[in-house]
């Protein structure tokens, strides 16, 4: 029961980092209809980015003092990945608005390989992981037998939080409502006055922030970051877009709650252990497609509630 | 004074297909002008050019003496030209009040945003007592009136309607007809595209003819209604 309830906590807390990262998956798609398998790869950057930001910006003095360092952190991964994504969404994909949509898919599946073999060659030392900065209280909470790392809880909250406050904006606001118009109907926003490169650009910005911000919890959670995390949680976080149901809000986030528990429930109690914890992700979301091909919150809720 | 709009000689294609060849008239201030035509004859594609979602390869469209065939879709509508599509088009998936405050989108006069809206409220109670339900969820009927609603919304200097009256019962297509003599009668300049030829040009100040992509014929509503060959051609007669 113990080892459940522990493995749960982990779940929850994988599965918060997944559907932050998720987000920006069904929204973009929400949108341009864009797979835009780059946007793991903007996750890792921002992680990265953060690092550097903490390693040659941060004045030595501060460094020990968390509630200085992490919203520093937070706010340059969240700059870094969203300046990146401006810059790919203007030069990769922009061009390519109205070709056939394997051109973006392959341009994507492009800028992403461009991006690890770029952070790889020119960020110091990231040939191997790189230990990342405790810049969050350490320890955990003790529920019973049951441990809750402090870093992994912030990750959670950060995740609803923001995942709240995302709804709302969109739900309530004014251009939370043309891009929502935008995805429903392109053509139709454009004849309310919707520039749609603006309601574009916001979506990109959108969802690198919160992939950003992603990162830099992560590396705080798991005490070192390395180039690939972007790949192996990019293809979580897609797997959670896809089975929450593409385009929507809240199945993302719940679809990369399902795939952390997922994960960590097989790895513990399957048969092939955590070596085999990435197919039972793959069956559950094969099991999903067959009885909802949409997803479980996909289609009649595109980029809603 | 020129008028307020102004197409002259307007191609456009899909790719190899000449959808639209050459078709050209005016709507001057105030007036309600149909643009009528059998299936296929290019009335759609033409208002889709006007308001910009598609670009001509010939010809020039001005728009109180400007031309706006360069513009992008979402600058014409702040410019004053609002588009009613053909079928509707609303955005299903979200209510009445939202699919208004869209067709609002480009104005910040919130207060003046929400006099309008109850004006539409107004024109059509049905859509004022149900503003939270979602629009996919109306009759077409209903549907129309908040599609007529939504364009109203921009203040537009030009309205253009592409079948408001398609599937309707013959007492809502009258309401909406009664709706458009109202909307000129406040000032508002209306093109109307139309199958129901008869009751467009009845209440239209002038009508053009467009046939196999061009302009054939034009004249005041009531002189093309008298015309022998838009009667035998359109009206059903022979
Ligand atoms: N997206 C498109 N791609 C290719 N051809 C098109 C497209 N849309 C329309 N057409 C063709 O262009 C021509 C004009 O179509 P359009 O929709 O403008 O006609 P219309 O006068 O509005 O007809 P209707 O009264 O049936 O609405 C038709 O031959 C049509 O098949
Ligand atoms: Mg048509």
């Amino acid at each position: 029961m113990t080892t459940l309830l522990q493995q749960l906590v982990y779940g929850l807390i994988l599965g918060g980092t997944v559907g932050l990262i998720a987000l920006g998956y069904t929204m973009v798609y929400g949108i341009v209809q864009l797979i835009n398998f780059a946007h793991g790869e903007i996750f890792m950057v921002g992680a990265f980015g953060a690092l550097a930001t903490f390693t040659w910006v941060i004045p030595e003095g501060v460094k020990g003092t968390w509630y200085i360092t992490l919203p520093l952190m937070v706010i340059a991964g969240a700059v870094v990945s969203m300046v990146l994504a401006l810059i790919i969404e203007r030069l990769a994909y922009k061009p390519l608005r109205n070709a056939p949509r394997l051109a973006p898919l392959i341009t994507a599946l492009g800028v992403s390989v461009a991006l690890k073999e770029a952070v790889r060659l020119w960020y110091p030392g990231a040939t191997a992981p790189l230990p990342f900065p405790k810049a969050f209280l350490a320890g955990n909470i003790d529920i019973g037998p049951v441990v809750f790392p402090k870093t992994g809880l912030l990750l959670i909250v950060v995740t609803i939080v923001l995942t709240t406050l995302l709804q709302i904006y969109i739900n309530k606001s004014r251009m939370g409502r043309a891009m929502r118009a935008t995805a429903q109907d392109p053509d139709v926003a454009r004849l309310m006055g919707i520039n749609p490169d603006r309601t574009i650009v916001l979506t990109f910005a959108i969802g690198a922030v919160l992939a950003g911000v992603a990162g830099v919890l992560y590396g705080i959670h798991l005490t070192n970051i390395s180039i690939d995390i972007g790949f192996q949680n990019g293809i979580f976080a897609f797997t959670a877009a896809v089975l929450g149901g593409i385009g929507s809000i809240r199945g993302a986030v719940i679809g990369g709650f399902i795939i952390g528990l997922v994960k960590t429930i097989a790895g513990q109690y399957l048969p092939g252990g955590t070596q085999y914890d990435y197919v039972w992700i793959f069956v559950v979301l094969i099991a999903v497609l067959v009885f909802r091909p949409q997803g479980l919150f996909g289609e009649t809720e595109r980029v809603r509630a | 004074m020129s008028p307020l709009l102004e197409v002259r000689n307007l191609s456009v294609a899909y790719g190899a297909i000449e959808a639209v060849r050459d078709v050209s008239f005016s709507v001057e201030e105030g007036q309600v002008v149909s643009l009528i035509g059998a299936n296929g004859a290019g009335k759609t594609t033409t208002l889709r050019t006007i308001s910009g979602l598609l670009r001509p390869t010939r010809g020039d469209i001005l728009f109180r003496g400007e031309p706006i065939h360069r513009k992008a879709a979402h600058e014409i509508l702040a410019s004053g030209i609002a588009h009613s599509p053909e079928g509707r088009r609303l955005f299903g998936r979200m209510t009445v009040e939202e699919n208004l405050q869209l067709g609002a989108y480009v104005r910040d006069d919130a207060a003046g945003i929400e006099a309008d809206m109850r004006r539409v409220y107004e024109l059509f109670p049905v859509l004022g007592e149900r503003r939270h339900n979602k629009a996919g969820l109306f009759s077409g009927g209903e549907q129309q009136m908040l599609a007529i609603g939504r364009a109203m919304m921009s203040k537009p200097k030009l309205l253009m309607l592409d079948e408001p009256s398609m599937g309707l019962s013959p007492i809502m297509t009258q309401r909406i007809f009664d709706t458009i003599k109202e909307l000129q009668s406040q000032g508002t300049t209306i093109l109307l595209v139309e199958q129901n030829a008869l009751a467009a040009l009845a209440l239209s100040d002038r009508g053009y003819v467009i046939d196999l992509g061009s302009t054939t014929l034009e004249g005041p509503g009531t002189d093309l209604l008298a015309d022998q060959r838009v009667r035998a051609a359109y009206l059903g007669e022979g």
